[in-house]
């Protein structure tokens, strides 16, 4: 297995806070790795150091043998890394099909294109694309309401389309089930092992350990800026220092 | 599209019961028309709110008048000119601007605004004649013009379109070449607003870190579009100046800004046609109610009994002539409190009411995409 993405000896202060420190991490091409760790351990910190929110203070993320230290969040876009915000990040004055074809006219387009005198209505293959791909998340009975007075379930799957879209050689999902009811977190899992999905390349954070537990092929444990271990989830289940940093913590959720 | 046009065109028809069918209002009517559709495509589709939009509108009067005084009498230059120069300056203003947004991109491009305002009026004198506003003299060289053997003989020339005086018919003729600009203008931006690249402008004012980290450069887009309404806007004081050969600087005031920005919101933010309603209700509103005086008001209210006559007439006189303003003021506030969506919102609801009286259609209130699905 290769390595897609590898972080190496990142740290990250926020004043005298040390958000991460010395994190190594190496993702391989293919796998579904699962961050878990207790609050404020710095696991959307990491997220945002991979995709050009925050730039680490030392340390370095490269991505596909690219360095992604300094570059713009579009630029890193491009070169295949999509994320999932934990609130869903979507555009509520729009409809949900153009949601979609939003993305769909990054992949296309670029991050720059002037093209004021084509009709919308022409995109084709956009059109049908976004289409199929918000019937594979069941959205498309409502795809001309707007986006903004879906459920919040609902939302969320729609940025999952809207990721899923541009085809991502890496997707990281930060939470992707926080604040679902059981339902809703269930289906979101089946629709993260679908055909579509399953053999894609995926980071994801989470304290839903049921959801860890039946997505993961690896889990690394990040406590207080550090990741104690990594290892399968069997692994995971068993070492004593995790049940002690965090899974020992966690059982009052 | 061809309803809008014949709309447009027979605009001295339907115009006339309203007292409106006069050139020189008709004429404005078009060219506030274009520059509030121009500005729309700025504040509508991106939601960033440009203060200064009047800067454009006054260089595109300047460079006219300039083109007047140096190439040719001919309007075609002029306007040309004043789209590219009013474009070149947008971009200037637009890219400095734009590192910022909400209420610090405004506040900038007011401060620029107030900048050019002031740079009229003093520093740069020998090229916008400051207080006087630049005017056209006999002695004007007019290289194109006098190479075609034309020389003005007698008095000030005036403009034309390709030897037809702009003046003309009445005036009626430089009503037409605006309408047709007009038609132009909005369809231009009718097709701006229908394409890809006018989704993604609407995305931007959606939400734009999610544009970010879906793979677009937002700045550039940003800046695409403020050029475009800046050439929009220069588009129409090239137009002002053809129809009266003059350039002041009060034109490029902060209250002049501040005019393209109240059509807007009054017309309907992001709607096709109703930045150009609110354009022409308040064009309408400054020259139609601050012509009225008392007499006028006493003629109007003739059909009532004295004592009731008298009182309506104390009542309304302080909001026509002079407080024309205080009726404008009272309209805006109705229409932001009562319909935020702007004049296009209630003509929509009255719209589905009547259709409902009539049992066409469904009751439902489908989600308004007023943009996209195009009124006209």
């Amino acid at each position: 297995m290769s390595i897609i993405l590898d972080i190496t000896g990142v740290n990250k202060t926020f004043g005298g806070l040390h958000a991460l420190s010395d994190v190594n991490l190496k993702i391989e091409e293919g796998e579904t790795h699962a961050i878990i760790g207790p609050n404020g351990a710095g696991k959307s910190t990491l997220l945002n150091c991979c995709i050009g929110r925050l730039i680490p203070d030392n340390g370095s993320v490269t991505f596909n043998a690219q360095n992604m230290i300094g570059m713009k969040p579009h630029d890193i876009n491009h070169a295949g890394m999509v994320r999932i915000f934990q609130t869903p990040e979507i555009f509520p004055d729009l409809s949900l099909l153009q949601n979609v074809m939003i993305p769909a006219l990054a992949k296309r387009d670029g991050t720059f294109k002037f093209n004021p005198f084509k009709s919308l209505a022409g995109e084709k293959a956009i059109l049908e694309e976004a289409h199929a791909t918000l019937a594979d998340f069941e959205l498309d009975k409502f795809h001309d309401q707007l986006a903004g007075s879906i459920s919040r379930g609902d939302k969320r799957r729609l940025e999952l389309a809207m990721g899923i879209i541009q085809h991502p050689k890496l997707l990281l999902l930060d939470e992707p089930t926080a604040g679902m009811a059981r339902h809703d977190t269930n289906r979101t899992i089946d629709l993260l092992k679908s055909e579509r999905m399953s053999h894609m390349t995926k980071v994801i954070i989470e304290h839903d350990m049921h959801v860890v537990f039946s997505l993961a092929d690896r889990i690394s444990v990040l406590v207080r800026g550090h990741i104690i271990t990594t290892g399968t989830p069997e692994e995971i289940k068993n070492d004593p220092k995790v049940k002690e940093a965090y899974l020992g913590e966690s059982e009052d959720e | 599209m061809l309803i809008f046009s014949a709309v447009v065109l027979s605009a001295p028809i339907w115009l006339d019961p309203l007292g409106a069918n006069y050139p020189d209002l008709l004429q404005k009517f078009a060219i506030f028309g274009i520059f509030a559709v121009g500005y729309n495509i700025l504040f509508g589709l991106t939601g960033y709110l440009s203060f200064g939009h009047a800067t454009f509108l006054g260089i595109g009067s300047y460079t006219a008048v300039w083109s007047f005084k140096l190439l040719t009498m001919n309007i075609v230059p002029a306007v040309i000119l004043a789209m590219i120069v009013s474009g070149v300056f947008a971009l200037v203003i637009g890219f400095l601007s734009l590192r910022r947004s909400g209420i610090y991109f405004s506040i900038l491009t007011l401060a620029f605004a107030q900048m050019a305002y002031s740079l009229a009026y003093s520093v740069l004198t020998p090229i916008t004649n400051g207080e006087t506003g630049l005017q056209l003299s006999q002695q004007d060289p007019r290289v194109l013009d006098s190479m075609a053997g034309i020389v003005a003989t007698e008095g000030l020339p005036s403009t034309n379109l390709f030897g037809t005086l702009i003046k003309s018919q009445d005036g009626y003729f430089g009503f037409y070449v605006a309408a047709v600009m007009l038609i132009i203008a909005f369809y231009v931006s009718l097709k701006i607003f229908r394409s890809p690249f006018g989704m993604k402008l609407r995305a931007i004012k959606s939400n734009q870190t999610r544009m970010k980290y879906t793979g677009f450069n937002t700045r550039p887009y940003l800046l695409t579009a403020f050029v475009i309404s800046g050439m929009y806007a220069g588009l129409a004081g090239g137009l002002l100046a053809s129809i009266d050969p003059l350039a002041g600087a009060e034109r490029m005031q902060w209250t002049a800004s501040g005019e393209v920005v109240l059509m807007t919101i009054l017309g309907g933010v992001g709607t096709l046609i109703g930045p150009m309603l609110g354009a022409i209700i308040i064009k309408y509103f400054e020259n139609i109610f601050s012509a009225l005086n008392t007499n006028e008001l006493h003629k109007i209210f003739d059909f009532m009994p004295e004592g009731l006559e008298n009182f309506m007439v104390t009542v309304v006189t302080p909001f026509v002539g002079e407080g024309w303003h205080l009726t404008l003021g009272a309209v805006f506030m109705i229409v932001v409190i009562f319909l935020p969506g702007g004049i296009m919102q209630g003509l929509r609801q009255l719209f589905g009411f009547i259709m409902r009286i009539f049992g066409m259609g469904r009751s439902s209130t489908p989600a308004v995409d007023a943009v996209s699905k195009g009124e006209a």
